[in-house]
């Protein structure tokens, strides 16, 4: 990094600690994410908003942070997937994906994850049609999309049909 | 021995990268570091095609931070150029430039905003040459060709008298049918991390064919093979975007410019100018007597195969071995011509020729049922291709049968009274099908070796690439079973072509029958080993020992592995290595034809036309994959259902749009690819099990059918809602409305 570029202190809170950083005023959040805290599940892809896989949870709603301005962070929480395994229905989720083949490639699947579990946060019983529409910000190239769909009812505890 | 019962293979077990993917802990390669490493920015091409005057990069190097900038003046002491079948791709542009994102210098800095920096201080000048696009123009040749010519490749299979023999037939019939360029959209653009020094190239790699990217690095930098190591962590999607080699010489170059590691990750708009499936036009003419038999056929393909070879060859010849279809034919007629253009180089994509080829021929199919007034199931178990007959003379005969499975399918979807629903007068809904089947598994030539440790777990070294179609989970499966160990006994590790054996590439559908005929043929000579040591354990023949989780038992007595491994090397630790070498020449013989299988599509569609604004919505979708033996049935469904979506994907709306030599839609707002809202409301896949593959336990490929029948299953059931004919994918609203208003008129 250049030394003479003006940076910005961002302290906020990822996955459940406090942090501090300072960044470049033009650094996004995924940036913030990966190269300074090393939380490499926040995926970068289309960097347009369309692809979901560096969708990450700010205040517990899903942002494209690819496109957040890092600086937007502060004095608000972070969740990665790297802190879901912490958090209610993280687990379920992460179960529900392996036992329904909800990934493949893996790439999307964070932010998958992610998007669902502030979906049942919200929503506890969703259904198939629900979890489609919150997701539809979610691409994946591998999958098809169905087993996803199963896995997020199945973590909620609703079977697909 | 048969009657023995699986203990994994067979079973949906969950897979063995579950924990890693959902914890996101497992590693891309852009998610890697090395000490002292430098970020890459590409500086691209704006013209399709120009002569470079002269490229100044003095103001780039002379950038605080910049380690090095590379042009082609830097290609020195080294290859120039490379290609998986010609070496026509330089490395960077030297002398021409042949498609608009064509790299012509790289910079290596400090970190990526400063490359980026650096990538606006260069500064080419170019003459520019009127660029060659679409198949017209360069058929055309009336401007300097792309290469030394158009013509990227011919090919023709044939046999009889086809156009002798159509003059007998009672009709004849033809139709032509366009499929556009698309994109894989592998969610992980490519990426490379590259570390060149004088007696080793070490490379990080998003690759699916590590081998052959390393046969080319040693090529191009002339080192031994030994002396190039390429590493290739989890991969964010292949689906032929990441087959040969792509960005890894470039990234090599730059770090032996800049005498350290660097990191080169493609945007998606980088990706989309790295490689995109063929455009095809094609023309299928048939001959048929009254009852629907099929004589005869003539068929032409021309695909566009872009500014440089990359795979264009073996595509060309593919598109013209698939476009045929399934069908028996006296007289057969099929040829292609690959034609270079000035656009993104084509290459592999999920069944190379395959839905190309499906689109038309099955397309072609219906029109010739409807005009006969035969039903087109009917038509189809008419000529079907049986089992045991050659589908393309002088290969490998049909194993499966065709004829079966799509009646009974066709029956489950409710083919024969099937009644459109109308929810609204402007809704019409109709189903359709279509059918292909597929020369795959590219080349047997795999190879595997399984170590069985001291404390009776097992590590499996196999060359496939994980690229998310599941192999590792397949491979440790088809290990276990044969070990006779409990599947979280084992591990295989990843791609690393110091550490595991030759595989040739991943694609074709080939991993779980040739990888997996290699780590069953491994694993089992590790077994016949630890049943040798289990009998001179308990005195007895190898016959007679029973290996079985992880222990071995005789007579009521039992040891484990860690314990039998401790007798046969004295106690001290030690290993069994079960090796195996996947060759034509098998002994199963089951090798020796080309090709190594026939994969079996199947695709039977209902849509929903609104005919007041042209929309296509997929209601249901039934695919049919044949996988011979699934290993892990929801692996092998999910394969299907994910190339079933992205035949959804070029059916209904992707395509890469050029105008005058420019892409227009590089990026994922533009160029829509399917999301969650694109599922038909039903959406199933049947699996054959048949057991009549080469692979292990009869098994054969699968991850590339289920992408080939959805367009013309697609396009067949709007027609039978609608009578519209639509022979140019995607079926767009506008194109679809347009065809309607004709289809009325008419």
């Amino acid at each position: 990094m250049s030394s003479a570029t003006p940076r910005i202190r961002v302290a906020c809170e990822v996955n459940g600690r406090p942090v501090e950083a300072k960044v470049e005023p033009r650094a996004f959040l995924i940036d913030l994410l990966r190269d300074e805290f090393g939380l490499t599940s926040v995926k970068r892809s289309c960097d347009v908003q369309v692809c979901g896989a560096c969708a990450v949870l700010l205040d517990g709603r899903p942002v494209s942070s690819c496109t957040l301005p890092a600086f937007e962070a502060r004095g608000h929480s972070v969740l990665t997937a790297e802190g879901l395994a912490d958090e209610p229905l993280g687990e379920a989720l992460a179960r529900a994906f392996a036992q329904h083949a909800a990934f493949q490639c893996g790439f999307c699947t964070p932010g998958l994850l992610l998007t669902a579990k502030a979906l049942l946060d919200s929503a506890p019983a969703p259904t198939a049609e629900q979890v489609s529409e919150c997701l539809e910000g979610n691409l994946c190239r591998c999958t098809g999309y169905k087993k996803i769909v199963e896995a997020v009812l199945a973590a909620a505890g609703r079977s697909a049909v | 021995m048969s009657a023995r019962a699986f203990s994994t293979v067979g079973q949906a077990v969950p897979r063995v990268d579950a924990e890693e993917k959902t914890s996101g802990r497992a590693k891309y390669t852009t998610d890697l570091a090395l000490p002292g490493m430098a970020y890459a920015k590409l500086a691209l091409s704006p013209l399709p095609h120009a002569r470079i005057v002269s490229i100044d990069a003095s103001r780039a190097r002379a950038l605080p931070g910049v380690y090095a900038v590379l042009t082609a003046a830097e290609l020195t002491g080294m290859e120039t150029h490379y290609g998986s079948d010609r070496k026509d791709r330089p490395i960077v542009a030297m002398g021409k430039v042949r498609f608009e994102g064509e790299p012509i210098a790289a910079v290596a800095a400090v970190d990526l905003a400063k490359a980026e920096e650096a990538v606006e201080l260069i500064e080419a000048e170019y003459e520019e040459l009127p660029p060659v696009i679409g198949l017209e123009a360069a058929l055309a040749g009336e401007s300097e060709p792309v290469q030394e010519t158009n013509v990227c490749h011919r090919y023709e299979v044939a046999w009889g008298d086809a156009a002798g023999a159509m003059a007998a037939c009672d009709h004849v019939f033809e139709d032509t049918f366009t499929f556009p360029m698309v994109y894989h959209y592998a969610m992980e653009p490519h990426a490379v991390i590259a570390d060149y020094q004088a007696d080793r190239l070490s490379v990080w790699s998003s690759a699916q064919h590590p081998f052959l990217v390393r046969a080319e690095l040693a090529r191009v930098f002339r080192k031994r093979l030994d002396q190039v190591r390429v590493v290739v962590p989890y991969v964010g999607g292949g689906y032929g975007s990441k087959s040969y080699t792509k960005i890894e010489p470039l990234a090599a170059a730059l770090s032996r410019l800049a005498g350290r590691p660097v990191r080169l990750a493609l945007s998606v708009e980088e990706a989309m100018k790295t490689v995109r499936r063929h455009a095809t036009r094609a023309t299928i003419r048939t001959g048929v007597q009254a009852d629907g038999t099929f004589v005869a056929r003539e068929c032409r393909v021309e695909l566009d195969t872009g500014a440089y070879t990359d795979n264009g060859v073996r595509v060309t010849e593919r598109a013209a071995d698939r476009l045929p279809g399934p069908y028996r034919f006296e007289h057969l007629r099929s040829e292609a011509v690959g034609l270079f253009t000035n656009t993104t180089p084509a290459g592999s994509f999920r069944s190379i020729g395959g839905p190309q080829g499906a689109w038309a021929c099955e397309s072609h199919t219906d029109n010739i049922a409807h005009a006969l007034g035969i039903d087109p199931l009917e038509l189809r178990l008419k000529n079907l291709v049986r089992p045991g007959e050659e589908l393309l003379r002088g290969r490998r005969r049909l194993e499966a049968d065709l004829a079966a499975p799509l009646a009974e399918v066709a029956r489950g979807f409710g083919w024969h009274d099937y009644e459109p629903v109308s929810t609204a007068p402007h809704l019409k809904r109709g189903v359709g099908m279509a059918c292909a089947v597929a020369n795959a598994g590219a080349s047997p030539i795999s190879g595997a070796f399984v170590r069985l440790h001291a404390d009776g777990s097992a590590t499996v070294h196999v060359g496939t690439t994980e690229i998310g179609q599941g192999s590792r989970s397949a491979l440790a499966q088809i290990a276990a079973e044969e070990l006779r160990l409990p599947l979280s006994s084992v591990r295989v590790i990843a791609s690393d072509t110091d550490a595991v054996p030759y595989d040739r590439s991943t694609g074709a559908s080939r991993s779980t029958t040739l990888a997996g005929l290699a780590v069953h043929d491994a694993a089992a000579d590790a077994r016949a080993q630890m049943e040798d040591a289990a009998a001179r354990y308990f005195e007895t023949f190898a016959e007679q020992v029973a290996l079985a989780e992880g222990s071995a038992s005789f007579e009521g007595e039992s040891i484990s592995y860690g314990a039998l491994i401790g007798q046969v090397f004295g106690g001290a630790g030690g290993e069994i290595v079960g090796r195996s070498a996947i060759t034509p020449d098998h002994p199963s013989g089951k090798l020796a034809e080309d090709p190594v299988f026939w994969e079996v599509s199947m695709g039977f569609a209902e849509v929903e036309v609104d005919t007041e604004t042209g929309r296509v919505r997929v209601l249901r979708y039934t695919s049919v994959a044949d996988p011979g033996k699934a290993i892990n049935p929801a692996q092998v469904e999910g394969q299907d259902e994910g190339a079933a979506m992205q035949g959804v994907g070029h059916t209904l709306f992707e395509e890469m749009r050029y105008e005058e030599g420019q892409l227009m839609n590089p990026n994922l707002i533009d160029y829509r690819v399917p999301t969650f809202g694109d599922l038909p409301d039903e959406f199933h896949t049947v699996l054959l099990e048949r057991g009549d593959g080469p692979g292990p336990y009869g098994a054969k490929g699968v991850g590339e059918g289920g992408i080939v029948a959805v367009a013309p299953a697609v396009a067949n059931a709007l027609f039978n809602a609608t009578g519209a004919r639509i022979r140019d994918l995607p079926l767009t609203p506008e194109r679809v409305w347009r065809a309607l208003r004709e289809t009325n008129d008419a």
